[in-house]
């Protein structure tokens, strides 16, 4: 089986069509982590016992399981129970959830590598809580978790592929779709590979920067 | 209803492909990252090259997108792959260029001092790799492999879409001749997650095992 290079050009903007839904559903799906990443971590320090347990519970749960499978929960399963989702929204919302137990030790992990002291210097100095965290806190746990949450971020975006189960139209499902209506199947999938490649490379370099600017948490 | 009997066995007929692609698929992971890591730190220079393409490649790209190539492309030049063996070989690849990284996280961790005993107590590098460095390193790769092996079981789920019959591929067939889609997915999630359970716990048993004897050390 021979390299095509005419084929290849001939599905490069079908490919690219797909490559830009998955960008869509990578910048989605990361809000959606950002945001639900933080609600678990606040909920996993919360001082209601039971609260605090049945989250982290929760976490555990999601962590433990195969994102694959959670994408068919919500796509096959939710319907049944009335609730009835567009594939993208699906994926967005699976992989959200997915990585925002990710994201959640990380907020984690940052919250808690910043000294005692500063908590006991913030009480000493007499600040309300808020201004503890906007003040003392945040501005010291946020840039450490800045290369931890890129590298979640990069995940992310090569797990992409799997929404391909639930029928977004992504790059593979555009590789896919060529592959079954050509029967060539070296051109599109080396192109998918090349593209991932290509962009975990230059996220990759991204990320050595993002390190060395503002340092490391916990690996 | 009667036929639940047949579909539970199904579902575990699924799992047991699971468990078997995990454990081998593992098993392939740990061999590639002792080579890949051990060969990043080579004195050869073509050996540290090609292990950092070798897990710069399989990180860059995703399992999913490993799978289908091998499954698909392999063949075509001439390399046949069951479905089985092209999960393992994908697996193993993807989480074993994860794991080279963790053992040459831990391998630099160890103290130059280390090194530096060795030196004047005489012993080869080989001596000194096996009876100083991997047994202070062997302890700090143990959680991180307990994590990669985690996300390996978490991935076999991509199998099925090769048509490989490993539980999730089981839930589908079940729901698709039932119509019933909470009970397959909700079984196999419960049962994803005794297994990643398992594994934690067996890794943390482990890890007590191997650092008995170092709390002075570190």
């Amino acid at each position: 089986m021979e390299w095509d290079w005419e084929f290849a050009w001939s599905i490069l903007p079908q490919l690219l069509q797909g490559f830009a839904i998955t960008l869509v559903a990578t910048a989605l799906g990361a809000a959606v982590a950002a945001v639900l990443g933080l609600v678990f971590a606040i909920l996993r320090r919360s001082r209601n016992r039971p609260v605090a347990r049945a989250t982290g519970f929760v976490v555990e749960f999601i962590r433990g399981t195969p994102l694959l499978v959670q994408l068919y929960v919500i796509f096959y399963v939710l319907p049944d129970l009335g609730i009835r989702l567009p594939a993208l929204a699906a994926g967005v919302i699976g992989m959200g959830l997915h990585y925002a137990t990710y994201a959640a030790e990380v907020y984690r992990g940052g919250i808690e590598a910043v000294a005692r002291g500063q908590w006991e210097a913030a009480k000493a100095t007499n600040l309300t809580a808020r201004q503890t965290w906007i003040h003392v806190i945040l501005p010291q746990a946020v840039p450490p978790m800045i290369p931890a949450m890129a590298n979640y971020l990069l995940a992310m975006f090569k797990e992409t592929p799997l929404l391909s189960a639930i029928t977004v139209l992504e790059l593979m499902n555009q590789a896919k779709s060529v592959a079954n209506s050509s029967y060539r199947y070296v051109e599109p999938m080396t192109m998918v590979g090349v593209m991932f490649l290509a962009v975990s490379v230059v996220s990759v370099i991204g990320l050595r920067w993002l390190e060395r600017r503002y340092g490391r948490i916990g690996g | 209803m009667g036929d639940w009997a047949g579909y539970l066995t199904l579902i575990l007929g699924g799992a047991w492909v699971t468990v078997k692609l995990t454990i081998l698929g593992s098993a392939l992971a740990l061999v590639v990252a002792f080579v890949a890591g051990l060969g990043r730190l080579s004195r050869r220079a073509a050996l540290r090259w090609t292990a950092t393409a070798y897990i710069e490649f399989f990180r860059g790209t995703s399992i999913f997108v490993q799978l289908f190539w091998i499954y698909f492309v392999l063949p075509l030049t001439g390399v046949q792959l069951s479905p089985l063996q092209a999960g393992v070989m994908a697996l193993g690849l993807n989480v074993g260029a994860y794991g080279a990284e963790v053992v040459r996280g831990a391998i630099l961790a160890v103290p130059r001092d280390q090194y530096e005993a060795c030196t004047a107590v005489n012993l080869t590098r080989f001596q000194r790799m096996r009876h100083v460095i991997l047994p202070q390193a062997l302890p700090l790769m143990l959680p991180t492999f307990g994590n990669n092996a985690i996300e390996l079981l978490k991935a076999t789920s991509v199998v099925s879409l090769i048509s490989l019959a490993d539980m999730t591929f089981q839930a589908q067939v079940v729901r698709s001749q039932t119509g019933n889609t909470l009970i397959p997915f909700a079984m196999i999630l419960l049962i994803y997650f005794a297994l990643s359970s398992i594994i934690s716990f067996a890794i943390r048993r482990y890890e007590r095992r191997v650092t008995r004897g170092l709390d002075g050390v570190r």
